[in-house]
């Protein structure tokens, strides 16, 4: 299996006023092209900061952080913008979209960071539809239901042909019923196309349905037996 | 990133916020108004004033008496010292001569009064001030030597007691009680209720000095006003009065008794005051347009602040810092540079108000709106949303996208 992430001994660490607080203390792990994956763990735990790490938001204070063969421990603000724009997909907890502009525009958004010109409103559109938003194009968030919204999230995290998707609480601000359909739907995406997808959750439930969970306790790791 | 894109995207996000985009933009274009509006009419003013002094006449050196510092036993200029400026031998640069002796009067036409400068003058006053006579004669020779009682009314005063600028002549006004017959009228020359041409009453000198104007000397005048050959020899027509008059005032070196002002430095002089007024009403537009860059980057800080989240997702999503740059700073050029272009049509409506106000009031002021300055409020108020919408852009740019996307 290829690998598409590897983490070497991540560390990280935060200096609050005098005291310095270790988020991560030596984390390692690589994660195979098309796995899917769940990140669990309590707040404090040191999740978020590791979730941060993967997304290249932010970097390691030691250690490596290998994604789809590029060592990305060690570049600045504007590279790690690059390797997010061509590499990661993100769908955050409370979807994130722009609330001026339209589903479709939305979902350009990526594609315009990327330089892409062409036929990005065709692509935008495909992916819209893959959501099974053909329909909602045009509207703008606010006229969309909050599972319609984060529908829209993920054909803006896929659009851009991304390694992984990596999904912060995606159902933490919806209902059971549309949680369970964009659960279905990032699902049905590792299965159709073979993405990677990792998945930051504090819900079990939601960790139990992707094959492998890794536990983050005090900004170390532990593996869970599915 | 498609720049077209990016300005329409600039446009839209500031209509969301229409009341403050729009309050922001005032403050940009109450200043670009004021800054061209307040040249305007300064050069309107400078170009006014500039036209007044050329139209008392070209080549023109004023003479009165007066040294520039206390200088001992100093001499009246008089009568003869202008006969002997008018003598081509001594002085061959000099075209036209004459004296110029005059107080304020009231004149009366039966129950009609105004009141005017009396002015006593030599014939050659007409030449000297190249001025046209609609009806009638000037003063001439005969006139001076009998001391005769006529006098030629400007246009002001002949409209003011007789209604009219024709059909005067031979008509009687009475000046100081005394009784003068009308022999000629003049042309109207313009200008302003500042300096008027027009408001004046020519008498002959000799009739002034001995029955009208009471001065220490018989003989003195007030002013000799000479007439240089051309505009080239206007320097050395002055030199040779100089040394016509130091000779017949036996003057020490470097103390003269009288002095000399040419036509240029009276222009030279009152360009230097409109321009130091042109730059005061300038600068004073010009603070108001800098209190508006001001607005524009508390405005801004407030944007980035409230769309911090927003840059976060941009970021999140793969922009680099200077598409954050970008997106900020067009959105304070946008406001900035409408602004300017409504500034620009204020202050065209503010000039064109002026400009009939002072028509309407008979004011010789009409407000000179210049490519250059359009050019330098479009050039200043570009600057000034690049100036003042770089630091919130900038801070925009380095938030760490971790910390943005946090933010409530």
């Amino acid at each position: 299996m290829e690998t598409v992430i590897e983490a070497n001994n991540l560390h990280k660490t935060y200096r609050m006023g005098e005291v310095d607080v270790h988020a991560l203390n030596g984390v390692s792990f690589t994660v195979n092209r098309g796995e899917v994956m769940s990140i669990i763990g309590p707040s404090g735990s040191g999740k978020s900061t590791l979730m941060n790490i993967l997304g290249c938001l932010d970097i390691p204070t030691e250690g490596e952080y290998i994604l789809d063969g590029e060592n990305v421990s060690h570049l600045n603000d504007d590279q790690l913008a690059v390797i997010r724009n061509k590499k990661i997909g993100f769908v955050f907890q409370r979807f994130n979209l722009l609330g001026r502009i339209t589903a479709l525009s939305n979902v350009e958004l990526p594609m315009r960071y990327a330089g892409v010109t062409t036929d990005r409103t065709e692509r935008a559109k495909r992916a819209l539809e893959a959501v099974g938003l053909g329909d909602r194009m045009y509207h703008l968030p606010s006229e969309m239901s909050g599972g319609q919204q984060q529908r829209v999230a993920v054909a803006r995290a896929l659009v851009n042909d991304p390694a992984i998707i990596l999904a912060d609480e995606p159902t933490g601000n919806l209902d059971t019923r549309s949680g369970e359909e964009i659960m279905e739907l990032i699902l049905s995406l590792n299965k159709e196309r073979g993405t990677t997808i990792i998945i930051v959750t504090h819900d079990p439930r939601i960790a139990a349905r992707t094959e492998r969970v890794i536990r983050v306790r005090d900004g170390m790791l532990e593996e869970v037996e599915a | 990133m498609n720049l077209m894109q990016q300005v329409i995207e600039a446009f839209s996000s500031l209509a969301t916020n229409k009341l403050r985009s729009g309050l922001t933009m005032l403050g940009i274009i109450i200043g670009v108004a004021a800054v061209i509006a307040m040249l305007a009419i300064g050069n309107g003013a400078q170009a006014s004033i500039t036209d007044q002094i050329n139209s008392i006449g070209s080549n023109l050196i004023f003479v009165r008496s007066g040294g520039e510092e206390d200088v001992k036993n100093p001499r009246p200029l008089t009568r003869r010292d202008a006969e002997a400026i008018a003598d081509v031998s001594q002085a061959p640069s000099v075209s036209a001569v004459t004296a110029v002796i005059s107080n304020p009067f009231t004149i009366i036409y039966s129950r009609e009064s105004t009141n005017s400068s009396v002015l006593g003058v030599s014939a050659n006053y007409i030449d000297v001030h190249n001025l046209t006579l609609a009806e009638g004669e000037f003063i001439d020779e005969t006139h001076e030597l009998g001391r005769s009682a006529v006098a030629v009314l400007g246009s002001e005063p002949a409209e003011k007691l007789f209604g009219r600028t024709e059909n005067i002549v031979g008509e009687t006004v009475r000046i100081n009680g005394i009784t003068f017959r009308v022999i000629g009228v003049l042309k109207s020359r313009g200008g302003s209720a500042m300096m008027s041409m027009d408001n004046r009453v020519m008498i002959p000198i000799t009739t002034g000095q001995t029955r009208l104007f009471s001065r220490k000397n018989a003989d003195e005048v007030d002013q000799i006003q000479v007439q240089a050959v051309s505009s080239e020899l206007v320097n050395q027509a002055a030199d040779e009065v100089s040394i016509i008059l130091q000779m017949r005032h036996n003057t020490r070196i470097g103390e003269d008794d009288f002095t000399i002002v040419k036509q240029q430095d009276m222009l030279d002089m009152a360009s230097s005051v409109t321009g130091i007024m042109t730059i005061f009403l300038g600068g004073i537009g010009g603070i108001s347009l800098l209190v508006g860059g001001i607005g524009i980057m508390n405005i801004m800080l407030v944007s980035v602040t409230e769309r911090t989240r927003e840059i976060g997702l941009r970021k999140a999503l793969g922009a680099r810092r200077r598409d954050i740059l970008l997106q900020f700073m067009l959105e304070s050029l946008t406001l900035s540079v409408s602004g300017g272009a409504i500034g620009v049509l204020l202050a065209w409506i503010i000039a064109t108000i002026v400009d009939v106000i002072a028509t309407n009031s008979g004011m010789a002021l009409h407000p000179v709106m210049g490519m250059d300055a359009i050019l330098l409020a479009t050039v200043f108020s570009l600057v000034i949303g690049l100036f003042f919408g770089m630091y919130p852009a900038n801070r925009a740019a380095v938030l760490a996208p971790v910390e943005a996307l946090r933010s409530e």
